[in-house]
């Protein structure tokens, strides 16, 4: 039904009193980032509800054709505010808006339409952007809350990194999640000081994060790794992907996902880029510049933690991400994930995580192109890449998304045991049995 | 350890079980259709097994398939991914495969085997391909066995959607309401089953060498085989027991643990499955409240009338619906006289004629007065025996409800394959809502899925009254309904709880998807539910629930449309009813034949049906072309024109060589300017040719996203088409930016047409042959893209000059500016023609590219037959501008529709019309701005949703709808009438 939308304004008032509630997506950076914008006053929760009546209340107030993130965040708002769980008079949503050619920039309008659809037209939306989109008296980022919520990206993905790599491994059950859970409390403590961002305190803290899980007692045992890469949502969200980490943990697998920090980069990143391919205002690109410099800081500091203190697969630096997609896809390419995505995909493979997921909204739009368009050309470099894109959907059952990565997983688990045979053997021989029949085999 | 070993394939409609000795050797092996009661069959099968091998109690046994993967985990049995386990099998009984083309129930894989492993299974859009045949052996009412029988005879086959089964049935359907033959209809099914197979599955790689078919469709119809033979130019093999591979493959899984049997069946027989699933509301509380309901929906009843007692005049009401035919014949008072309803079997005239001749029979003192018909097959019926009036469905089904209920506001209708609602407003038809071909998961659906199951529809739907977990199936499309089903199997749900869970699911799709509406006060205060999906309780029951509002279903809710049109007949009134009588309908005969039009480059293949007495009927047209001798009057279409001027862009011989342009996509409005500019560099520039069918096919194979727009598809044809050409380079850049109109806050491409050209350079491996450009690039900035275009060419033509691009650039960019004002101005004296006239104007607005005559199906065309004067949403771009929207307003091509929407709002003779390719994700924002920027201005929204082939007899019920609104509106003086 056609309907006509007034942006309600969240004053300075209401930060006072206010509830701000967030979608969840990635639990670890999430709850960090509660914590940060609880320092700065704003009274923020994020949402844990799940279950069908949140795909349901999307399914009710969002156009069924419009893509299932949009359909379950703004689900998960109005199932919250239905929820009686809070004072609807006393409440602001908060939601990120990116502002590219794809139309998840558009995700905003549509949980206003679907406010007023579901009667909760009075209820303030907040965008939280970087391109100052729209603004709200009682909300600001101000410079410190910036670097501060930059560095919990940093912290979560060190963080989701090494709970990844240690809990297929470890010998206690619990060990790992134990773990992050602690620091997932500590670090929150941290965070009530501004120090937490300094070179040094972050070094010292990374430090003491990696050696903790190192420490952990794990079992030496090979299992199939996989990559998962996607849209943003997907990929991270439990509710989005149908707990995909959690049934690749199942299935006895290792898993990697590329941390969120990647994303932010290639999105400031892409200002440069246009600049170089169309002209424009240089002042710009020269901000966009140093902001990735900035953080490539923070990045590194959390590479050389590991990589001094542990023996854990480190992420590549994101300057050497961009290299990587040379021959698969042009850098132009900045919709939706745009050539990230493919990025990963490569930097997975060139790791060891050769068998990948990639998680993707049915119908998205930039999917097309970079989920499933140029899976070819990563194919054509590695001819071993075993890759199957899983598409998400209100009405996308489970069977049939288990049962094609189980189809990779069996080729994954082949291929292991073929490594193992041949291990013996001598490398050229086992080189050319790979290329002849037992080995790569590539699925769509 | 060496045993017997047991491989079980349970997939989506079959159980299939093999059983191997020690040495491999099959001993044992059955196949059989488990109606989804898998555990259960199971037993008896080990059962089968342990009394056939009495002294083996213990044996290997793995789990395949789909549908079996709740049970392996239950059990603890070992699970076998069923295409790695058809490999397992392949390679050890068909030596020297190359390709194992496999057909499921529901799936479609290609295991490339040779030259590189590879191994593809189809997404989880593409649907079901032994589910999709048996769907429309249903609709055309033959069994399996003669549809492969007749498919043998075929004559010529017919162009079917081979994206997915539900597009497939829309384009069946009106064939075979206009009278196309089973044989023929048979073979284009299973051409379409092969071209979604190689479409889908291919994507590039040739399929040659030793082929190998597996799987039962592949099995049992060998028409089908010879389909894929004939289409990919091989000899395929269907080795023996070509059913059992995966049950093969999964017994062979060297799995080294035994598993006694007796300890398996035991398990299996006393553990029944729990439910794991959250449930929906009941739908019925108790059969109290059950009664309460059917009693309340008794007392909404049309009376009948004895036709033996009754003297007088009776007038006749036919609705030719795309699965049934209804017929009521009704008295003066309008009471009922005669009725009938039922599958139209694919041909509706035969069951017509013996329902009109055993009326004249039986009464031969009633004289049926005037009679009317509406529905798919109005046309075909009117012609067949000289009905009086055709009536378009919306005013049949309102005219009917009004008898009912005078001040009814909402009507929706449920019917075998469509979903139509409409709202009313002050007694006009306010707007109308269709559902789009996509989800078209209605009645039919669910009598397939009863018949699936083993059931009848009507005992179906009543098992779904007593269910007490309803299971969520969610609201999208039927293909994807069918895995929802298998997955509540594995999740423990009853066949009631499914029944009921279908019925809320249907009512959610309607609702949400078709309506689009979040509440009941949406709809309005009155409503009132017709189509013959409505007699089953389970989905009016479930409709009121969702809605949370009592609502009324007349007692011939199935019949209401030939009941209106029997009204509609007697409203107008004839004193000489053309009907055909006694004498004449003994002599009735109807003949069929299939002719290839020609007459434009539509190429529509028309089905011609004769009556007898020279009275024809050609169907299966997009215009009147072939109908009518010649064009009585004059047409006014902007997308012909907009064709005209690009064709004008003509190939001028150049010495620099020769750069191919596909046309498609953003090509359809940046032509004039890449044109210009290569033309002026010296290039010659050639483009392709405006899309065919046979372009389309051309390319199928290399498309790697099955669920890409159709325009997208399109390209891969194109860019082949350049290649033979010999084109030495191929000009295809990324354009992330469009031109800025200032229309919008931003001016994005969307990311397809964006990047599509990545996606050309990463899957059409022959574009090795040539130079393909594809370079990201902008139009903002003239000097940037000078120095791009100079270097790019500068690698290929070393003479190239600089400044000689600038001047190119600069001159490009004013002949991109004077081919818009062109379209402007034509769009101007269009509409001056139309207001000197007194015509009717409709902007039929999408995208560019919509001009392709492939994509837009001949639509414009067919609203031109209307009288009306057919413009585009950019020939008034000039008129318009920018409007504030609700929604990020940052794609040029989207943010004209917006501005030009607005513009039509305030115009009282335009109506606006939005084309919307199927697959579309910016349109699903579009849509509901437009419509909300329409509808505040007091516009019927209309909407079109094209794809690869459209079901045009959906598209004509949309434009009569509109139409006939209009000038009901119009006549009651509450519209926006024609200012003369």
């Amino acid at each position: 039904m056609g309907i006509r939308v007034n942006r309600v304004e969240f004053t300075k008032e209401m930060k006072k009193e206010y509830t701000i509630l967030c979608p969840d997506m990635t639990p670890i950076h999430f709850a960090l980032l509660e914590k940060v914008f609880r320092n700065f006053g704003y009274n923020m929760t994020i949402l844990k509800n799940t279950g069908t009546s949140v795909v349901d209340q999307g399914l009710k107030n969002v156009h069924n054709d419009t893509c299932y993130p949009a359909l379950l965040v703004i689900g998960q708002m109005i199932d919250a505010l239905n929820s009686g769980e809070y004072d609807t008079e006393r409440v602001a949503l908060l939601i990120t808006q990116t502002g590219g050619g794809c139309r998840a920039s558009n995700y905003i309008h549509l949980l206003r339409k679907a406010l007023i659809n579901a009667g909760y037209e009075h209820v303030p939306v907040i965008s939280l952007n970087a391109g100052g989109m729209e603004k709200n008296s009682g909300f600001r980022v101000s410079f410190p809350m910036l670097k501060q919520s930059m560095a919990t990206l940093i912290y979560g993905d060190l963080l989701m990194l090494l709970n990844n790599q240690v809990r297929p491994y470890e010998k206690n059950i619990g060990d790992s999640l134990k773990n992050l859970n602690y620091w997932v409390d500590r670090l929150g403590e941290e965070f009530q000081s501004g120090k937490i961002i300094r070179q040094n305190k972050m070094k010292s803290l990374m430090k003491e994060i990696v050696l903790s899980f190192d420490t952990i007692p794990r079992e030496d045992r090979q299992k199939v790794k996989v990559g998962v890469v996607g849209e943003i949502y997907v990929k991270f969200s439990s509710l989005g992907n149908n707990q995909l980490e959690e049934f690749l943990h199942k299935e006895n697998c290792e898993v990697m996902v590329p941390g969120l920090m990647g994303f932010i980069m290639y999105t400031v990143e892409n200002g440069v880029i246009d600049q170089q391919l169309y002209g424009g205002k240089f002042w710009k690109s020269f901000i966009m510049e140093r902001i990735n410099r900035y953080l490539g800081n923070l990045e590194n500091i959390m590479i050389e933690a590991i990589q001094k203190n542990s023996e854990f697969t480190a992420p590549s630096p994101f300057k050497h991400l961009k290299t990587l997609v040379k021959d698969v896809i042009g850098l132009g390419c900045k919709m939706g994930e745009g050539w990230l995505l493919p990025a990963e995909m490569m930097e997975l493979i060139s790791k060891g995580y050769e068998n990948i997921v990639v998680t993707q909204p049915f119908g998205c739009l930039p999917n097309h192109i970079v989920g499933k368009g140029v899976l070819a050309n990563i194919k054509a470099i590695d001819p071993g890449a075993n890759i199957v894109p899983i598409d998400y959907d209100p009405g996308a059952t489970r069977v049939n998304q288990e049962n094609r990565i189980k189809l990779m997983l069996s080729v994954a688990r082949e291929k292991m045991e073929d490594v193992k045979g041949t291990a013996s053997h001598i490398v050229e021989e086992s080189i050319k049995d790979l290329s002849k029949d037992s080995l790569p085999i590539n699925m769509i | 350890m060496i045993m017997m070993k047991i491989g079980l394939d349970v997939g989506s409609t079959t159980l299939k079980c093999v059983v191997l000795d020690e040495k491999d050797k099959l001993i044992f092996h059955s196949y059989e259709r488990h109606f989804s009661q898998i555990r259960e069959k199971t037993v008896v099968l080990l059962n089968e097994i342990m009394n056939k091998f009495p002294d083996k109690k213990e044996a290997s046994l793995s789990i395949s398939g789909s549908a079996g993967m709740g049970l392996a985990e239950k059990h603890g049995v070992p699970f076998i991914q069923e295409v790695y386990a058809t490999r397992l099998a392949v390679m050890r009984e068909v030596e020297g495969t190359d390709v194992v083309i496999e057909l499921g129930g529901e799936d479609a894989k290609i295991l490339f085997l040779s030259n590189g492993l590879e191994v593809r299974m189809n997404g989880s859009c593409a649907g079901g391909t032994g589910a999709f045949i048996d769907q429309m052996a249903t609709l055309m009412g033959i069994s399996l066995t003669e549809m492969n029988d007749f498919s043998k005879s075929h004559e010529k086959q017919y162009t079917i959607a081979s994206r997915c089964g539900v597009f497939a049935k829309s384009d069946i359907q009106p064939l075979l309401n206009q009278g196309a033959s089973k044989s023929d209809m048979s073979a284009s099914i299973f051409q379409a089953v092969v071209n979604q197979t190689i479409g889908g599955l291919a994507q590039g790689r040739p399929i040659r060498g030793k082929v190998v078919y597996l799987g039962g469709p592949l099995t049992f119809f060998s028409q089908l085989r010879e389909t894929f033979n004939s289409t990919l130019g091989v000899n395929g093999i269907c080795p023996e027991n070509s059913l059992y591979f995966v049950a093969m493959g999964a017994a062979l899984s060297d799995i080294e643990t035994p598993i006694n049997l007796e300890q398996l069946v035991h398990k299996l027989d006393t553990i029944t499955a729990k439910k794991t699933y959250g449930g929906l509301k009941k739908l019925f509380k108790d059969e109290e409240e059950y009664m309460i309901f059917k009693s309340r929906h008794e007392r909404e009843q049309v009376t009948y009338s004895d036709p033996l007692t009754y003297k007088g005049d009776a007038y006749l009401g036919i609705d030719a619906g795309s699965t049934t035919i209804k017929a009521v014949i009704m008295d003066e008072e309008d009471r009922i006289l005669h009725s009938i309803y039922r599958s139209n079997q694919g041909n509706p005239v035969p069951l017509i004629k013996d329902f009109i001749m055993d009326f004249y029979k039986k009464y031969p003192d009633i004289r049926i007065k005037t009679s009317a018909v509406t529905g798919y097959g109005e046309e075909l019926l009117k012609n067949a025996f000289s009905l009086d009036f055709g009536v378009v469905e919306t005013i049949a089904h309102y005219t009917a409800a009004k008898k009912y209920k005078p001040d009814v506001d909402f009507i929706i209708d449920i019917g075998g394959q469509d979903i139509k609602c409409f709202k009313i407003r002050d007694g006009v038809i306010d707007s109308i809502f269709l559902n789009e071909a996509c989800s078209s998961g209605c009645g039919s659906f669910l009598q397939t899925f009863a018949e699936a199951l083993g059931y009848g529809i009507g005992e179906f739907a009543n098992l779904g009254i007593y269910s007490k977990d309803p299971v969520d199936l969610g609201s999208r499309c039927t293909v994807f309904m069918n895995s929802s089903v298998k997955q509540a199997q594995k999740d423990g749900a009853s066949i009631a709880d499914i029944s009921a869970g279908l019925s809320i699911s249907v009512i959610k799709n309607a609702l949400y998807k078709v309506i689009r509406a979040s509440s009941a006060r949406d709809l309005g205060e009155n409503i009132v539910v017709q189509g013959g999906t409505f007699y089953n309780d389970t989905v009016l029951k479930a409709f009121e629930d969702e809605l949370d509002r009592k609502v009324i279903r007349p007692n011939i809710s199935g019949l209401m449309g030939a009941f209106g049109a029997a009204i509609y007949a007697k409203d107008k009134g004839n004193d000489n009813s053309s009907l055909l009588g006694m004498d004449e309908l003994e002599m009735f005969d109807h003949q069929v034949k299939v002719v290839m039009c020609g007459l434009c480059e539509n190429n529509c293949s028309l089905t011609v049906n004769s009556f007898g007495d020279n009275r024809k009927y050609i169907g299966g047209n997009r215009c009147d072309r072939p109908v009518k001798n010649r064009n009585i009057e004059e047409q006014y279409d902007i997308y012909d024109e907009k064709l005209r001027f690009l064709k004008e862009y003509k190939s001028i011989k150049g010495r620099r060589g020769s750069i191919g342009i596909p046309m498609a996509l953003n090509m359809y409005e940046m032509l004039p300017f890449w044109h210009t500019v290569f033309t002026l560099l010296d290039f010659e520039v050639i483009r392709s040719p405006f899309t065919s069918r046979e372009l389309f096919i051309r390319g199928q194979h290399t498309i790697p996203s099955d669920t890409i727009c159709f325009p997208a598809k399109l390209v891969h044809g194109h860019i082949e088409y350049l290649i033979d050409r010999g084109v030495d380079t191929i000009f295809y850049p990324c354009l992330t930016y469009n031109i800025d109109e200032k229309m919008g806050d931003n001016h994005f491409n969307c990311p397809v047409v964006a990047y599509y050209p990545e996606v050309i350079a990463a899957n059409i491996e022959r574009l090795d042959e040539t130079n393909f450009v594809f370079d990201y690039m902008g139009l903002q900035n003239k000097k940037v893209l000078s120095k791009k275009l100079h270097e790019i060419f500068k690698k290929t033509n070393k003479d190239i000059k600089l400044s000689e691009v600038r001047f190119a650039v600069d001159r490009g960019i004013k002949e991109y500016k004077s081919y818009i004002k062109k379209i402007q101005s034509k769009g101007e004296e269009f509409i001056q023609i139309a207001r000197e006239n007194g015509k009717r104007i409709i902007v039929l607005a999408g995208r560019p590219y919509h001009v392709d005559p492939e994509t837009n199906h001949g639509i414009s065309k067919l609203i031109t037959e209307y009288g009306v004067v057919v413009i585009s949403e950019d020939s008034i771009g000039n008129l318009a501008s920018k409007t504030p929207v609700d929604v990020l307003n940052q794609w040029t091509y989207h943010s004209r529709l917006y501005s030009v929407a607005d513009y039509v709002g305030n115009q009282d003779d335009m109506e606006l019309v939005q084309l919307v390719s199927f697959g579309c994700g910016l349109d699903a924002i579009t849509t509901d701005e437009i419509k909300a920027i329409l509808e505040e201005k007091g516009k019927i929204y209309t909407q079109l949703k094209i794809d690869e082939i459209t079901n045009l007899g959906a598209v004509r019920i949309r434009i009569r709808s509109l139409l006939s609104a209009i000038e009901q509106k119009d006549k009651e003086g509450k519209g926006y009438g024609h200012k003369s």
